[in-house]
């Protein structure tokens, strides 16, 4: 206890060293945990939405950029692939085709377009409000609705993909009409609606007289150069049935389609029907894909892990070169300490005792930051992936 | 108090040599050891402590031979019965006064940190002027204060016999006197011997006793 007691007022009174030391230490041992927990956890998130996603189907092209725009939407915009190849396989009777059309955003959220077969296959629950239920409705992720402040009777405006609008299409309004729980997936961050709003936000549809003008927004507050400029679309009770498709929805794009094949036999089959490679379209195992991403990665972090352990060693050793200078600091202590009668082991333990202590402090900071990354780890995954995308 | 008889000791061969034939210090003795440097005043003080070993003779203090114990033992004597000053306060510069004062009892487990030691460790600091300076540290004290902190440490285990080496050595000369008279007071009050290394002739007329080296440096063995 005496050791301690001098060693703790050793490193209070040389408190700014001593606070330089610990921290050196607790980083020493933090890191590399925190960053394994990271890698694993991010492994365990890449590698677990890929095995549950069990085919994807889109146009031939880069099968990651297809993978991450569809698994978790990035901002990779595969070509599109027609609706005709969504009919093909229902008609096939082999999976359930899901659509997914991932082109837009809103307040930098991605807007996925897509069926109500997706929140089954996720195993989405709603927090609060509904489900998709009417041409323009909204559910948003639980990290959308926290960082936008939205809920439920709130609206989202999609972002204008163009600034003149030359083409005619505005920004869609969309009442927000629930909210999911968290997941801890990219789905958190995304915006849902039925794969025909992502058609309107496209202006593949459109209704008539539905569109809010400079003057309904101001509405006495705000002033706008002309009046006449329109802002955006809203769809309400009274123009909804206006709303309508040009052409062909068989022609109509989705950026994916996730297909859950009834039974491995299925799934083999439906392979063997995207195998062409002059085919348009490409069927692609989205495990495989994440997998060798996942790998990739690990790859690169073999050589960070080098990096690592060579930066270790050199602020182990800093920190070691710290500790023995501190020693011959205090070399008078232990000659006196000797001459009024220390035995050998006390001036061992006083020794030791500061650098225990040190050890000591530096290994609770590391051990709290460690257990606050392991507890957070699938938050943070789930934010890092969302922030890459 | 102490007792020597045929002393002998030297740093390896061809190293320095001391010789003490005999040499008494009675209880609650003062004595000054002079001599010219290198003459082995600090070496005899760090025998009669058993910091060092004697290659021959005896050291008795306070009854003990202090040359026939084990390390350990002697580390025990010495930090329960013999209180040392130095010439450079050898305060510890991170504890306060109060714990430089207490120190004895945190590094020595023969030694007990109670009430009665910390109110004496008190009333020292109080008797040598210090009383309400015990929560500053070396660094926030004069030189005069901090070898009268040095000095509460000496006496606060209350041992019999104070070593003194130089302990006015780095004060001015106003200060060398009232040190070496509150030394001496205090240990006369705990009825403590003193045997002080000094080079200070001025100060000599205070001691009861003066034991020149001198006589006792032996020539190098060849």
């Amino acid at each position: 206890m005496n050791a301690l007691y001098l060693a703790f007022s050793y490193l209070r009174y040389h408190w700014g060293r001593s606070l330089v030391l610990v921290l050196v230490a607790a980083l020493i041992m933090f890191v590399p945990v925190a960053t394994q927990t990271l890698l694993s956890t991010s492994e365990r998130a890449l590698v677990a939405r890929g095995e549950a996603t069990p085919l994807l189907l889109g146009s031939r092209g880069s099968q990651l950029d297809l993978t991450m725009a569809a698994l978790y939407f990035s901002e990779e915009r595969p070509d599109p692939v027609a609706m005709r190849q969504v009919e093909t396989v229902w008609d096939s009777g082999l999976g359930v085709p899901i659509p997914l059309h991932t082109a837009f955003s809103s307040s930098g959220f991605r807007i996925v377009g897509t069926t109500l077969d997706y929140f089954d296959f996720r195993d989405l629950s709603l927090e609060s409000g509904r489900g998709l239920s009417l041409l323009g409705d909204a559910v948003i992720g639980a990290q959308v609705a926290e960082k936008l402040g939205k809920g439920v009777g709130d609206t989202l405006v999609s972002a204008p993909e163009n600034l003149f609008d030359l083409d005619g299409v505005y920004p869609l309004e969309m009442p927000v009409v629930g909210v999911l729980a968290p997941t801890n997936t990219p789905d958190d961050q995304a915006i849902f609606v039925d794969i025909k709003t992502a058609w309107v936000i496209q202006g593949i549809g459109h209704g008539h007289e539905n569109v809010v003008t400079a003057a309904d927004v101001a509405a006495g507050t705000a002033a706008l150069a002309e009046a006449a400029v329109v802002q955006y679309q809203r769809i309400t009770e009274d123009n909804i049935e206006s709303f309508h498709f040009h052409g062909s929805q068989d022609d109509f794009p989705a950026s994916a389609v996730i297909i859950v094949p009834g039974d491995i036999r299925s799934g083999t089959i439906l392979k063997g029907r995207y195998l062409d490679s002059e085919s348009p379209t490409q069927l692609v195992e989205p495990a495989g894909v994440i997998q060798g991403l996942v790998d990739r990665i690990f790859r690169i972090k073999s050589l960070l892990d080098v990096v690592t352990a060579i930066i270790a060693v050199a602020a182990v050793a800093a920190v070691g070169l710290a500790v023995f200078l501190s020693y011959r600091l205090r070399a008078r202590e232990i000659t006196t300490a000797v001459k009024l009668g220390a035995q050998k082991g006390m001036v061992l333990r006083l020794l030791a005792a500061e650098t225990v202590t040190l050890l000591c402090i530096a290994g609770s900071i590391a051990a709290t930051g460690a257990a606050v990354v392991s507890r957070n780890a699938e938050a943070w995954v789930g934010w890092l992936l969302a922030l890459g995308a | 108090m102490v007792h020597i008889e045929n002393l002998t000791f030297g740093y390896g061969a061809g190293g320095f040599r001391l010789r003490v034939p005999e040499f008494t210090l009675a209880e609650g003795e003062r004595v000054a050891v002079v001599g010219p440097s290198g003459s082995g005043k600090t070496t005899l003080l760090n025998l009669i402590a058993g910091i060092l070993t004697p290659e021959a003779g005896r050291i008795d203090v306070a009854g003990t031979e202090v040359s026939g114990l084990s390390d350990a033992r002697r580390r025990r004597f010495r930090a329960s019965r013999i209180g040392f000053v130095f010439q450079d306060f050898a305060l510890l510069d991170y504890l306060s006064a109060r714990q430089n004062i207490c120190y004895p009892y945190r590094i020595t487990p023969a030694l007990t940190l109670d009430k009665e030691a910390r109110e004496r460790a008190e009333s020292l600091a109080a008797a040598c002027g210090i009383g309400d300076k015990l929560d500053r540290h070396p660094s926030e004290l004069s030189q005069g204060e901090q070898q009268r902190v040095a000095i509460c440490r000496a006496l606060v285990t209350q041992p019999g016999l104070i070593l003194s080496d130089e302990a006015t050595g780095n004060l001015d000369p106003d200060s060398k006197a009232r040190i070496l008279d509150l030394l001496f007071e205090q240990a006369a009050l705990a009825g403590a011997a003193v045997l002080a290394v000094t080079h200070d002739h001025e100060l000599l007329p205070r001691f009861e006793r003066v034991l020149d080296f001198a006589q006792f440096r032996a020539a190098p063995e060849t």
